[in-house]
């Protein structure tokens, strides 16, 4: 292997490992680490200039303490399935408000199609917080939009929907719509148009070749929207905060109270910990989604 | 060619009492501004092979997504089997179609490929993987039924979706640039292969195509189209050796085409083509009158070419090899008259190479017999 190359292939296994690997190892050792009264407040320090000895005396002083606590307190598994419930429900509703737009994109006619792409990806040259928080202007009781629900007369008095569960769905669902919208436009794009008339020569009507045909081709770019959703849905701390109420219990929010609140920083680490495994099962899954499907097209 | 007697037997454009299984009556279609297909009529016979045959461009395409159902026809009337088609849907009609691209699923297997349409008709479950089966054999896929698109070739794609069009038994099957994407062996194999399975079949076959060596090797019948106009509707050794326009006889193989004025003399024409030159002798065409502009249209093949000026024969131009084409059974002589003009005369290379009696900058002799040719309304007459 030649110089070029190794540089090459070394240029992103650097950046994992002094991006990821290190940082995740820092927290990892956090996490078995104790709590105290210090700064940083957590004990043992691992001090490199003790030599051998001083490095297995903090080895032996790190435990799994933290974790047996995440167990018992049913706080923190509540969480995550709270959690879970949230992102699965939220991208369920995120492909249902996806799909109609990507197709819509890939029907619409090619001079139109750049317009559309950038309409998609406009909302991201505002930033993530401020556009959040403009729901809250939205979904309050004196809100945009109940004033005009009561000004048409559909409601009497305004509906509740800040700081409910259903304020998180609307803010992920407007949040990552674009990271659903792409994959899905990206295959249906591609898609043969004369498979569809394929389909109708062949004795379907129009849905069923839209069903039969359309919908399985595009089942790649539904997964790797879903995905796309789902993952930073689960970990995510900025919409239910400030569009959840008391009751949205989402594990993004236990860890920023744990860190900030309590200053627990071992037993924070032990939840990001944790979350990190679970999301690992649906990244791997993603990954060979991908894979697949470049498998499919080479 | 083999089929000779068989074209002589079965010419049901030529019987008036037949009945036409597709009829197109004034039809017409436009997009936009553009005039795709202009007042067009046609009738096409139950078990013909039917080739449009022409440019890009020249409306081929539009014509049979009409028939498909794909394009509305702007104005006038399809008729299949006397009814028009125009109100029933493309899921409706007894036309199936196989796709330029194949348009084959890419989700589903060579079996659900072809049983796709099946499915979706009102065949019970049980006499589906019947039909399917019989679709394989007749098209030799057995082997790949479970496999998918992507994994067999070319050519196999392109029976996959011959048989996908023919499992339902259309009345009419339409087949868009079938051959298209077959490198030039596969394409032979295949063009007999379609004969075949058309006659086997008998259904009416309707192909689309540019290339007219495959349209003259499959079909019963040519259309010629140029600008959604039919130029010529013929078989396709009448389009071959008496086109009806410079157009038709251009567009078909290699023609030299020498332009002049008409004249008839007895039984036959003359077209005094040069000043001091002798004027060349063809047969007559009807639709012209003396004095009219015309050109005189002769195959390569059909000029001969010698080193003497030839004895007794009425049509001989003399001029000197300009190139030569040497295609190995054949070579095409580029011959300069005086005047500039250039006249191909292709032979067969019955001898050696090292014994060509004439090479490049070479005086020669050109010839023809007098009904080698034919006579056509020149160009800006209509």
């Amino acid at each position: 292997m030649n110089f070029r190359r190794i540089v090459l292939i070394g240029i992103p296994y650097f950046w994992l490992l002094a991006l990821f690997l290190v940082p995740f190892g820092i927290v990892l050792k956090i996490a078995l680490s104790d709590t105290a009264v210090a700064i940083p407040p957590y004990v043992p320090k691992l001090d490199l200039a003790g030599g051998w000895a001083a490095l297995v005396d903090f080895v032996s002083q790190l435990d799994f303490e933290n974790f047996a606590f995440l167990a018992t307190d049913d706080l923190y598994w509540k969480a995550y399935l709270s959690s879970l419930r949230i992102a699965t429900i939220s991208t369920f509703f995120t492909l249902l408000v996806g799909f109609p737009i990507a197709y819509g994109m890939s029907r619409a006619s090619g001079e139109w199609r750049p317009t559309l792409m950038m309409l998609i990806i406009l909302p991201f040259w505002t930033s993530f917080l401020i556009r959040v928080y403009a729901w809250v202007g939205i979904l309050n009781t004196e809100g945009l939009l109940n004033q005009f629900l009561l000004g048409l007369g559909l409601i009497n008095e305004p509906l509740i929907l800040l700081n409910t569960n259903i304020a998180v769905y609307i803010g992920i669902v407007y949040t990552y719509l674009p990271f659903m919208i792409l994959p899905i436009y990206a295959t249906l794009e591609r898609l043969d148009d004369s498979l569809n008339e394929a389909a109708e020569d062949l004795g379907c009507t129009r849905f069923q070749a839209f069903w039969l045909v359309t919908v399985p081709l595009s089942k790649n770019g539904v997964i790797a929207g879903c995905f796309l959703v789902f993952i930073p849905a689960i970990g995510e701390f900025v919409i239910p905060a400030l569009l959840g109420g008391s009751k949205t219990l989402m594990i993004g929010k236990v860890l920023w109270e744990e860190f900030f609140s309590n200053r627990d920083w071992p037993v924070a680490s032990a939840v990001a910990v944790i979350l990190l495994l679970i999301l690992v099962v649906p990244i791997v899954l993603f990954q060979r989604n991908e894979q697949r499907q470049r498998e499919a097209e080479g | 060619m083999t089929d000779k007697n068989a074209q002589e037997v079965f010419a049901p454009w030529n019987d008036p009492g037949a009945k036409p299984l597709i009829t197109f009556k004034d039809v017409t279609k436009r997009f936009g501004d553009f005039t795709a297909v202009d007042a067009l009529n046609l009738d096409i016979y139950a078990q013909e092979f039917f080739a449009l045959l022409g440019p890009s461009g020249c409306g081929k395409t539009t014509l049979m997504r009409m028939l498909a159902g794909f394009e509305m026809p702007t104005e006038g009337v399809i008729e299949l089997a006397g009814k028009d088609i125009a109100p029933i849907p493309p899921n409706k009609r007894e036309v199936n179609m196989m796709f330029q691209s194949y348009a084959l699923f890419p989700h589903l297997s060579v079996w659900d490929n072809i049983a796709f349409g099946l499915k979706r008709s009102d065949m019970p479950k049980d006499q589906i993987g019947d039909r399917v089966n019989e679709m394989l054999r007749l098209t030799r896929l057995e082997k790949f039924a479970r496999r998918k698109p992507h994994q067999i070739s070319g050519g196999q794609r392109q029976r996959v979706a011959l048989a996908r069009s023919l499992a339902k038994a259309p009345k009419l099957l339409l087949l868009d640039e079938p051959l298209g994407a077959l490198d030039a062996k596969l394409r032979q194999d295949t063009q007999f292969e379609l004969m075949d399975i058309q006659e086997k079949t008998g259904t009416t076959f309707v192909i689309v195509t540019h290339d007219q060596e495959e349209a003259m090797t499959v079909a019963s019948r040519v259309a010629v189209m140029d600008h959604g106009k039919l130029m010529q509707v013929d078989t396709p050794d009448r389009i071959y050796e008496t086109p009806n326009s410079i157009y038709v006889a251009d567009f078909i193989g290699d023609v030299n085409i020498i332009e002049g004025r008409y004249e008839t003399s007895g039984a036959q024409a003359m077209v005094h083509w040069a000043e001091g030159k002798q004027a060349l002798i063809g047969p007559k065409n009807e639709n012209l009158n003396q004095g009219d502009a015309c050109a005189l249209a002769i195959r390569p093949e059909k000029v001969s070419i010698s080193a003497e000026q030839p004895d007794g024969v009425n049509n001989a131009l003399h001029g000197k090899v300009l190139d030569i084409a040497y295609l190995g059974n054949l070579s095409t002589y580029h011959v300069e008259l005086p005047g500039g003009q250039i006249i191909k005369a292709q032979t067969a290379n019955t001898r050696r190479l090292a014994r060509r009696s004439f090479t490049w900058e070479d005086p020669v002799w050109l010839s023809f017999t007098d009904t080698a040719s034919i006579i056509l309304p020149g160009k800006g007459a209509s």
